[in-house]
């Protein structure tokens, strides 16, 4: 190695940084140390009660591994039963409701104050989440499936039709064109030219939506909006560790379920 | 596709009949499912209370209208707490999927065993709803932000570990290959060759999953687990409207901020 200098002896490699400019990465660097300082010592930790948590968390983890699906299944079989019809209603109706408005907020098809008018909704019902959407629909309606149903039905629109929207914006406009060149009307045109081209698209999230549903339906018990989640709520306000454990377990399996059967039919649509 | 020959003309049709009649048959059962569920739902249902909700809604906007805006500095701290929850729960949530992605995705596991148990601990992680890993962890560690932080971490741990672990399996093998021919070590080729290429990926994931922190914790309150969610039941319980009016906007204005900063990360890192 005696023709190198010793300059081309000391270079070394080093990855490229995320950041180009010094001062820039440093600025963020401190910012986000900075932030998480000030955010972890602003959240109040009790250390004596956590210590008094994990004695309690074996407790916990020992009535789960024995979970008692007879004693409440009464309860647990009307829980389960409600959120399951809820999903399906739900489902079906906010499926149906999000077509006319997936074609009011896309930007190629619709006059501007639909369009406004479908994104200003869309906005708004997907931005709450489900259970606050709940909380409300409860206080209007009262108790019970009926309020769950509105609540995930209103979330079905919003999530589809925005989606959907982006799809269709996005779809082949020659098609259109060509449609439109036939002298087809606005109908016709959404028949024969945007449909075709958006059906796979809407059938997968219509499945997809029936997943995510299942699992918003499991909690809307918990402010009274009917489903599992009451019941769920209720076990654990008794300390009935084992009934809680049994709901989990058939909570997490219908949700196992609904995924693969749903990721199962969108590859076989796509 | 077939065709059929009748008399001189041909006819061409998109399905068989066979197929025709079987696409008939099965619109016909899940209408039939939908209208056993609503009918399970309608018989839940106290209908007097539903007659009654243009009444309610109208009292309770009204109620709403026009809101206490002084109440909004005593909002402040909810809001950083609740900012707080979704930041510290995405940040040790991805601290812990780190090693569960390792041993979940098939070329990087060191034993089929441990990736059993690896992909058991993230569909367990990913079915349970947050609110309900909330009612756990508050009963485990008592009430405040640092049980919405620990629901948080557990339900967004199954989420990225997934994404991720599909992000590993998905990398070129010919740079991993690459990498051990230099003769690296087990953890320099993970280091050099499989994270680079899942690093944007990684990035990602972790922006889109702080988006939808943000959105449950603004309700994880609601089981006591800390956020604004907690100023939202108070106000909802003692029926002051015009308090959860201001929520309802702040947290409005929460989510859109969130989702924008997400939509901008997102864009920056792909």
């Amino acid at each position: 190695m005696s023709g190198t200098t010793p300059e081309q002896t000391r270079k070394t490699w080093s990855p490229r940084p995320l950041i180009a400019r010094r001062w820039l990465r440093w600025l963020a660097l401190f910012a986000v140390i900075g932030y998480l300082a000030l955010a972890l010592i602003t959240v109040p930790v009790d250390g004596a009660r956590i210590l008094r948590g994990f004695e309690r968390s074996g407790r916990l983890f020992g009535e789960f591994l024995q979970p008692d699906f007879t004693s409440r299944w009464r309860d647990i079989r009307i829980g389960i039963l409600e959120s399951l019809t809820m999903t399906v209603v739900s489902t079906a109706v906010g499926v149906l409701l999000a077509l006319p408005t997936s074609l009011g907020a896309a930007r190629t098809l619709a006059a501007t104050p639909v369009y406004l008018l479908c994104r200003g909704y869309i906005t708004v019902v997907r931005t709450f989440p489900e259970i606050i959407i709940g909380i409300v629909f409860v206080v209007m309606m009262g108790f019970g499936p009926f309020a769950g149903f509105l609540t995930l039905t209103l979330a079905t629109t919003g999530f589809i039709a925005k989606l959907m929207a982006e799809e269709i914006e996005s779809v082949d406009g020659r098609q259109l064109e060509a449609i439109r060149a036939t002298g087809a009307s606005w109908a016709q045109v959404v028949l024969y030219a945007v449909v075709p081209q958006v059906m796979p698209r809407f059938i997968g999230l219509s499945v997809y939506r029936l997943d995510i549903n299942f699992r918003e339906s499991t909690i809307l018990g918990i402010v009274g909006a009917g489903g599992i989640g009451a019941t769920l709520n209720t076990a654990m306000a008794r300390y009935d560790f084992s009934s809680a454990g049994a709901i989990l377990i058939i909570i997490i399996g219908i949700v196992l379920v609904l995924e693969y059967g749903s990721s199962y039919l969108r590859k076989r649509l796509q | 596709m077939p065709v059929y020959q009748s008399e001189q003309q041909q006819i061409w049709r998109r399905r068989t009949p066979r197929a025709r009649l079987l696409g008939a048959l099965g619109w016909l059962l899940g209408l039939a499912l939908v209208v056993l569920c609503w009918q399970l739902i309608t018989a839940q249902t106290n209908w007097g209370f539903v007659r009654d909700a243009p009444t309610q809604a109208r009292d309770l906007f009204g109620r709403m209208i026009p809101p206490r805006w002084e109440y909004a500095p005593s909002l402040v701290r909810p809001l950083w707490d609740t900012i707080n929850i979704a930041t510290l729960g995405t940040l040790f949530a991805t601290l812990l999927a780190l090693p569960l992605i390792f041993l979940a995705a098939r070329n990087t596991t060191p034993h089929p065993a441990l990736r059993a148990l690896a992909v058991l601990l993230i569909v367990t992680s990913r079915s349970v709803h947050s609110l309900i890993w909330a009612l756990f962890i508050v009963y485990l560690v008592g009430p405040g932000v640092f049980a919405g932080v620990v629901a948080i971490s557990l339900r967004s741990v199954g989420f990225v570990a997934k994404l991720l672990y599909e992000a590993v399996e998905e990398t070129d093998a010919k740079q991993i290959e690459a990498i051990r021919a230099t003769g690296a070590s087990g953890l320099q080729v993970l280091l050099y060759g499989v994270v680079p290429q899942v690093m944007p990926t990684f990035a990602g994931v972790a922006a889109f999953r702080w988006d939808i922190n943000i959105r449950e914790a603004t309700f994880l309150g609601l089981v006591g687990a800390g956020g604004i969610g907690l100023q939202l039941n108070s106000a909802i319980n003692s029926l002051q409207w015009s308090r959860a009016g201001v929520i309802f906007v702040a947290i409005f204005l929460l989510v859109l901020f969130s989702e924008w900063v997400s939509a901008r990360v997102r864009q920056a890192v792909t």
